[in-house]
């Protein structure tokens, strides 16, 4: 697990077979959509990384992963605030899909709370409402729901229809926060915006700081005070950071958004670190916090045992603390020695088999850490929402041409608060850290750290898919629930990577443990070798 | 546990808690894969098609493939139609099905398009190759539930599909109503022990409950044909089992070919099994075989042993309509009390028909179309019950009542296997309703009792 230790396998893979696979892959389209596909199918290279087509439209009439702008808003970055009440203004359709679907676990403070995540609150939008308008019966709903539940703050989620018929969700919201006296606050996030869910992330990250972020000035107690932005506590993920930090002596007020509070939401803006694990859904979030707040942002991966302490290792870096950073580097040794005869253990049965990752924003590179760990190597892997800088790292975002789909997301005017703006570290603390080595905002992406002649495909179709297994044989792919049983009839073992199978945590040290155990089983599975029953075998040999 | 949830109920018009319906579209994708060769096809934004994909996916734990048009802001602006003509070439060079079933969302009701003449442009213009087959049903989610879009998308392969050569074919319709993949392959069961030839639509069991060989295929050999669909104006009749999933399909043959509609309801429990087998009897004029009658004894048999547990039980349900009408004959039959039953979905035909089951046996039920679960769990909360019936959203509401005894049943189960294997319908799915609710009390029993009545003998 050491890289100093262990080198990693000199495994090469071969240009005309990458080549060849895409080639393959292209086939099947009729021109114009080989075209397109062709852009953002490609052959990697680390060195001189190549350009993909990203966060462009989806093809009509492809079986794509992709999901839209509500479930990036709703579903995603803003459904985890478990104390506030959803609304989703809209057909019933939207309000109960993203019901319960994403694995976003939830300890409220006290046993009284409510989990407003157990709830799905809609409109219930009927023709009556297409036709006349919607908004006299989303005024109506907030003022039942407030009624009903008496929260601290209710947010509206418009669906596709609302856009087109005019409702102005955001005026209803402001008269309902006067009339009741709550924060009450709407997004725009219909689902025909931008090209998948990612244009939902970016309105959930301006609304969330426009009506949440700066409303409470009470910094935690406890040093090292950091925010976890772009951590949605998927099977308890967050909570095993949360524990390890703290272990560490390192304070988190905000997670965003995984088990988080109103008020934590509120008082996101006084730590003084942003930590971002998902750079696709939150990066915003955290460029506006340094602007307005003076916050300053690292990437850091709590997927993997490596990464994992290397972000241990980072965040005490930038803190300057002898005490922390021992303390870091106590919990590491303690951590790697106890996570270390499980892997040798799953490492000596895993060693050399293949995986492909294809899911999300961030996940598809982060969860190749864990592949690594145990010597597996990645053949291809590729998001399904994300943008050219999670593939190409950060350095290419001033030469992403803005198309008419992301112009359409609004980008929101931050300015420098003149009263709590706090640069966090002064000149010479900061050179002190460059000189070091020390970078901020430091997402080089994933291409950088995929081998020469992996695969890279965005936006992977269920066609791409199955040439990928016909022709690569990966032992292993991480997808979704769309992609899963499709796969998995083609005998390669599937995990989801969004709900995670209903298991986890696969964060720090100890998720890195339960993963490991989870490929290991998946990989070791019997009943892949059923398929062909013993009489079929016969004929088969009698044929030939 | 929903510890937002209070006995005291107030007022609510506007807002939805915790449906017990969804929206039309994931219903007609549901009765598109049971067509064979059936490419369904989702005409919005990607993220409809997503959720009715992912829905469905949770539920049977299989491939559900679905095409859509993935609306931009702009297609909402100027309208689907660009959307739709690439989808369906892209859909027939890439994918190759025999047929699309386009179903729209409410973004494209909303913008109004148009899907007979865009596809006949579509067609026109080549992007449709011959002799494969474009159908349509409109679906907009702010009208009906998931249940409408079923009988929709039924009905719209009466409507593209159905043809009557003049030459009477031997055969009776059935049309099963949004049940599992096995209810349907154990209606077809019973058909072949009566010998009737009977034409099943839509028919999703072997393309939704397909088995693990190593090889996917896109169109598994499951699933009506369109050949079956084409014959279905020239059957004896059509037996739809359900008012609302399945009535529009079966009376839109009746006014274009002249086909009799008999609506039934689903065969769910004795009576209805009993009517389903008599209408069937009678249409295909077949007589009924000794192995149902034994069937049928086996299932009276396991009443008579194991009613003591049944008898006086306080049973609240929540489901689709049709799925509820029939469970309600059921309890009854088993002398159950089925004291609040709702649906999400809108019909007065659910009320007044299981008010009139009711009326003597349980006069003073609760019974209520439109509704959610949380009102149905306020009227738990106000007097309570013995046994909750509903699908995988029901057990919050179990747990938040003390491990209220609970049972799985309808659409979607999400979190057990059973209905992927053991159909509800017939009497062997009587049968298996009959193990859970069984199971569901005495499993608690058997938790909670008193160690001196811990019983080795039930």
């Amino acid at each position: 697990m050491a890289p100093e230790n262990t080198p990693p396998p000199v495994t090469e893979f071969d240009a005309a077979e990458a080549k060849a696979t895409i080639d393959e892959m292209m086939k099947a389209y009729p021109s114009k959509t080989a075209k397109k596909r062709a852009k953002q199918a490609l052959v990697n290279d680390p060195e001189t990384i190549p350009e993909i087509g990203a966060n462009t439209r989806t093809i009509p009439g492809i079986l794509t992963q992709r999901g839209c702008t509500y479930a990036g808003c709703r579903g995603v970055v803003i459904g985890p605030i478990s104390d506030i009440l959803h609304i989703t203004h809209g057909p019933i359709g939207c309000g109960y899909y993203s019901w319960l679907t994403r694995r976003n676990q939830v300890r409220p403070y006290k046993d009284t709370d409510t989990n407003y995540i157990q709830y799905c609150m809609s409109t219930d939008m009927m023709e009556e409402q297409i036709i006349f308008g919607g908004e006299k019966k989303l005024a109506a709903a907030i003022r039942e729901a407030y009624e009903i539940f008496h929260p601290k703050a209710i947010s509206i989620y418009s669906t596709c229809p609302v856009g087109l018929i005019g409702d102005d969700v955001h005026s209803v919201a402001r008269a309902a926060k006067e009339e009741l006296g709550i924060n009450v606050f709407a997004f725009s996030c219909e689902g025909y915006k931008g090209v998948s869910q990612s244009a939902g992330h970016h309105i959930a990250n301006n609304g969330v700081f426009k009506h949440m972020i700066g409303k409470l000035d009470e910094a935690d107690q406890g040093e090292f005070r950091i925010n976890l932005l772009g951590e949605y506590n998927i099977g308890g993920d967050a909570w095993v950071i949360d524990e390890l930090l703290r272990k560490c002596g390192i304070t988190v007020t905000a997670t965003l958004s995984g088990d988080v509070k109103y008020d934590q939401v509120c008082k996101a803006h006084t730590v003084d670190l942003n930590t971002v694990m998902c750079h696709r859904s939150i990066n915003y979030m955290a460029e506006m916090m340094e602007t307005k707040f003076g916050i300053p942002w690292i990437k850091v991966n709590f997927i993997g045992a490596e990464g994992t302490a290397k972000s241990l290792r980072k965040i005490a870096a930038f803190f300057q603390s002898k005490k922390l950073t021992d303390r870091v580097e106590e919990v590491i040794a303690q951590e790697m020695g106890e996570l270390k005869p499980v892997l040798e253990a799953v490492k000596a049965r895993v060693k050399g088999k293949t995986a492909a990752l294809f899911v999300g924003g961030s996940r598809a590179h982060s969860y190749q850490h864990l592949f690594a760990d145990m010597g597996m190597e990645t053949i291809a892997a590729g998001y399904e929402f994300a943008h050219r800088d999670d593939y190409e790292g950060r350095s290419v975002i001033p030469t992403i041409k803005v198309d008419a789909d992301t112009r359409n997301i609004e980008e929101i005017t931050v300015e420098q608060d003149p009263v709590r703006f706090k640069a966090r570290k002064t000149p010479e603390q900061l050179k002190a850290l460059e000189d070091g080595g020390f970078t901020f905002k430091d997402y080089t992406g994933m291409m950088s750290e995929m081998k020469k002649n992996t695969l890279v495909i965005d936006d992977i179709s269920h066609h791409e898919i199955e040439k990928l297994i016909e022709l690569r044989h990966p032992d292993i792919i991480c997808s979704g629930i769309k992609d899963k049983f499709i796969i998995e009839k083609m005998g390669v073992p599937c995990k989801q990577l969004h709900s995670y199978d209903y298991g986890g945590p696969y964060t720090g040290f100890k998720g890195a443990a339960n993963f490991y155990l989870e490929i290991d089983r998946m990989l070791q599975t019997n009943v892949w070798k059923y398929a062909v029953p013993a009489w079929m075998k016969d004929k088969a040999t009698d044929a030939a | 546990m929903l510890n937002g949830t209070t006995a005291e109920i107030k007022p609510r018009e506007a807002l939805r808690i915790n449906p017990a319906k969804t929206c039309q579209p994931v219903g007609a994708m549901y009765a598109s894969l049971g067509i064979h060769g059936c490419m369904p096809h989702s005409h919005g934004s990607q993220g409809c098609c997503a959720y009715h994909r992912s829905a469905l996916t949770r539920h049977l734990k299989e491939p559900v493939i679905s095409t859509t048009s993935s609306f931009t802001e702009g297609s909402s602006v100027f309208g689907g139609s660009a959307n739709l003509n690439q989808a369906l070439q892209n859909i027939f060079t890439i994918y190759n099905p025999d047929i699309v079933a386009v179903h729209t969302t409410c973004l494209s009701e909303v913008i109004g398009d148009d899907i007979p003449s865009i596809v006949k442009n579509a067609r026109e213009a080549g992007k449709v190759p011959e002799g494969k087959y474009v159908i349509h049903a409109n679906t907009p989610s702010f009208v009906g539930s998931h249940i409408t879009g079923f009988a929709n998308m039924t009905k719209a392969m009466v409507t593209y599909l159905a043809e009557k050569t003049g030459e009477a074919k031997d055969q009776v319709n059935v049309i099963p109503g949004f049940v599992d993949p096995t209810d349907m392959r154990e209606i077809k069961r019973l058909a072949g022990e009566l010998k009737a030839n009977i034409v099943l639509f839509p028919d999703t069991s072997d393309v939704l409950d397909t088995p693990q060989t190593g090889v996917y295929e896109m169109y598994p050999k499951g699933g009506t044909t369109i050949e079956q669909l084409k014959s279905t104006g020239d059957s004896i009749a059509t037996i739809a089992l359900g008012h609302f999933a399945s009535r529009p399909a079966a009376e839109s043959l009746e006014e274009k070919f002249g086909v009799p509609a008999s609506v039934g309801e689903l065969p769910i429990g004795v009576t209805a099994t009993d009517d389903f087998i008599d209408a069937l009897r009678n249409y295909a004029r077949v007589e009924v075989p000794a192995s149902i009658v034994q069937e049928r004894g086996r299932l009276l048999d396991l009443i008579s042993d194991m009613g003591q547990y049944l008898y006086g039980k306080r049973v609240a349900i929540a489901g689709d309509p049709d799925h509820v009408i029939s469970l309600v004959r059921f309890l009854l039959e088993l002398n159950m009390k089925p004291v609040f039953v709702i649906s999400g979905s809108m019909g007065n035909h659910f009320e007044n028909r299981v008010k009139e089951l009711l009326k003597d046996a349980v006069p003073e039920a609760k019974v209520k179309q439109n509704a959610d679960l949380f009102e149905l769990h306020q009227w738990i909360k106000n007097e309570p019950v013995d046994l909750l019936i509903g699908n995988t959203h029901a057990k919050f509401m179990a747990r938040a009542e003390n491990d209220l005894p609970f049972v799985r049943f309808g659409w979607p189960i999400t979190d057990r296997m059973a209905h992927r294997v053991f159909p509800t319908v017939g009497y062997r799915g009587a049968s298996r309703l009959i193990n859970d609710i069984i199971n569901a009390f005495l499993d608690k029993k058997d938790r909670e009792c008193p160690e001196e009545t811990f019983e080795l003998v039930q």
